[in-house]
């Protein structure tokens, strides 16, 4: 639905006199939006100790896949023309493209492996590991919105706090976690016939 | 005769398991439409936040208020470019002016707001007299001029605007500033009535520009009152603006209240929030990067392709000479 409004606003001239940096910008943030909502879903879990968010976190990774790789798209299509020296320089040369260019690439593996087959194949403990590469992808894409923004942070500071909140919980849960293993494992020492 | 109704044949008829679950259908179905449209909306209305579309029409031309003497446009052409100026409504309704919001299209909305009339510019410093003028005396003393003049922002867009106004250098003759004066500073007003986001903290109020002398005095320099005929709107800066087409779009500041001559350069705004990203020069150089992105090109409003920017955005043979010996990259 967001992509039908950008594309039908664009065919009807109502993005504006620059509607390419428009475009461009409404789904780098659509983009965002699908990354913070996908790594929230965890943090819900633990907070709320809701099932369906973890349900919908592949689907949420996914549309942040296809929405970073669109906002990529127009960026090298239609805003540089297809010009990939000009691209590859400003990959190397400006930090927040390199950021964004570099959270692309970590979200092709993840996109990748989405299956229930690939977890399989890898194993969970692997799979896991590799789909921890999501905090970094996280982390990246909010620095690439705040490098751009030329005064007013407030949006990339939102988005970063969200990030930042489930982070704080995901650590506070595994804290959690292994004090209460610590303290099974302890009752199991005092009682040893009990088992 | 008619004969009974023929019974429903079996393929028509609903299994009972799928019968029986009939409201839980319609109940999740109207639950999948419901939140996938609330979703659907809430993303539209998030991803856009801070770029409100437009207007379908273009914004009116403003009218000079009842009693002002009519505008009588007195020289054309100077300087003058054949390329196609950029449309009246790409040019008022894509404005950086962030005392009035900080996306392209807010501050037409907000523009209502800034009363623009009657207005008093102050002229202070380094002159023979520090005065009070109104708009009526600068076009009294100097009479109006259209300058087309190509103008690029600092962000690599670029317009093409058919200003109204009086040439700048004119203006310092008249207003006879003493041999202290090395710099003139240009102050936008500060009123957070007028202006809202002077509420916040993003950037320090009021806006505040400076040229050197020698480049306030360079023909090119020029004090905008109006655009396409008619008064300035408000979020173009109304109603008088710096215009220096060989700078970066930000050097020109709007809705000025002040001229100040003086010895020292002026601390700008955009070099005080951020010295490495934004110099006081800012000429428009293809060669000197901003840090975060390239300067070698730029997208002329309106059209689809990049264009190469041009040393001093094409105005070179008027201005190149002002900073002959000069380290361009140090001083950018």
């Amino acid at each position: 639905m967001p992509f039908a409004s950008i594309a039908w606003r664009l065919s009807q001239h109502r993005l504006g006199a620059n509607p390419i940096a428009t475009a461009l910008n409404q789904i780098g943030l659509l983009s965002l939006i699908f990354l913070c909502a996908s790594l929230s879903c965890t943090p819900l879990k633990i907070a709320f100790n809701w099932n369906w968010p973890l349900r919908v976190r592949r689907s949420l990774g996914l549309c942040a896949f296809f929405s970073v790789l669109l906002h990529f798209l127009v960026y090298l299509a239609l805003d540089q023309s297809l010009a990939i020296g000009a691209v590859a320089a400003d990959v190397l040369k400006r930090p927040f493209i390199a950021l964004g260019f570099a959270a692309l690439v970590c979200l092709v593996p993840l996109a990748l492996t989405s299956t229930k087959r690939s977890v399989a194949r890898l194993g969970f403990r692997r799979w896991q590991l590799l789909h921890r590469l999501a905090y970094l992808i996280g982390i990246l894409a909010v620095l690439h919105f705040y490098l751009r923004v030329k005064a007013n942070h407030t949006q990339p500071i939102v988005y970063g706090l969200i990030l930042a909140l489930g982070f704080a919980l995901r650590g506070a849960a595994k804290f959690q976690k292994s004090r209460a293993a610590r303290a099974r494992e302890s009752t199991r020492d005092a009682h040893p016939g009990a088992a | 005769m008619r004969s009974p109704p023929r019974p429903p044949s079996s393929s028509e008829i609903t299994a009972p398991e799928l019968y029986a679950r009939r409201r839980e259908f319609i109940k999740s179905g109207a639950l999948f439409v419901g939140t996938s449209a609330a979703l659907g909306a809430g993303l539209t209305s998030l991803s856009s936040m801070g770029s409100a579309d437009p207007p379908a029409t273009p914004p009116p031309l403003p009218k000079a208020p009842p009693g002002a003497v009519p505008w009588r446009i007195d020289k054309r052409g100077r300087f003058g470019t054949s390329e196609t100026p950029t449309s009246y409504r790409d040019i008022t309704t894509y404005n950086n002016y962030y005392e009035l919001g900080f996306s392209k299209s807010e501050p037409a909305e907000a523009a209502f707001r800034l009363k623009s009339q009657p207005w008093t510019l102050r002229v202070t410093g380094e002159v023979e007299q520090e005065r009070t003028l109104d708009v009526d005396t600068l076009i009294r003393w100097l009479g109006l001029e259209e300058r087309v003049y190509r103008m690029r922002c600092v962000e690599a867009w670029s317009m093409v605007i058919p200003w109204l106004g009086v040439p700048l250098a004119d203006l310092v003759k008249r207003l006879a500033p003493t041999s202290r004066a090395k710099y003139v500073r240009f102050t936008t007003l500060l009123d957070p009535e007028q202006l809202p986001n002077q509420e916040s903290r993003v950037l320090s109020w009021p806006y505040v520009e400076g040229l050197r002398i020698d480049e306030a005095t360079n023909p090119l320099a020029f004090l905008a009152l109006g655009l396409y005929g008619a008064p300035l709107p408000g979020q173009n800066g109304a109603p008088l603006r710096l215009v220096v087409p060989w700078k970066y779009g930000f050097k020109g500041g709007k809705s000025l209240v002040e001229i100040r001559f003086q010895e020292r350069e002026p601390e700008t705004t955009w070099s005080r929030a951020a010295p490495s990203e934004y110099g006081f020069y800012a000429n428009v150089n293809p060669d000197v990067d901003h840090p975060r992105w390239s300067q070698a090109s730029e997208r002329r409003i309106g059209e689809l392709s990049r264009r190469k920017t041009l040393p001093f955005n094409g105005y070179a043979d008027q201005v190149a000479d002002l900073y002959r010996g000069m380290d361009l990259v140090r001083y950018f």
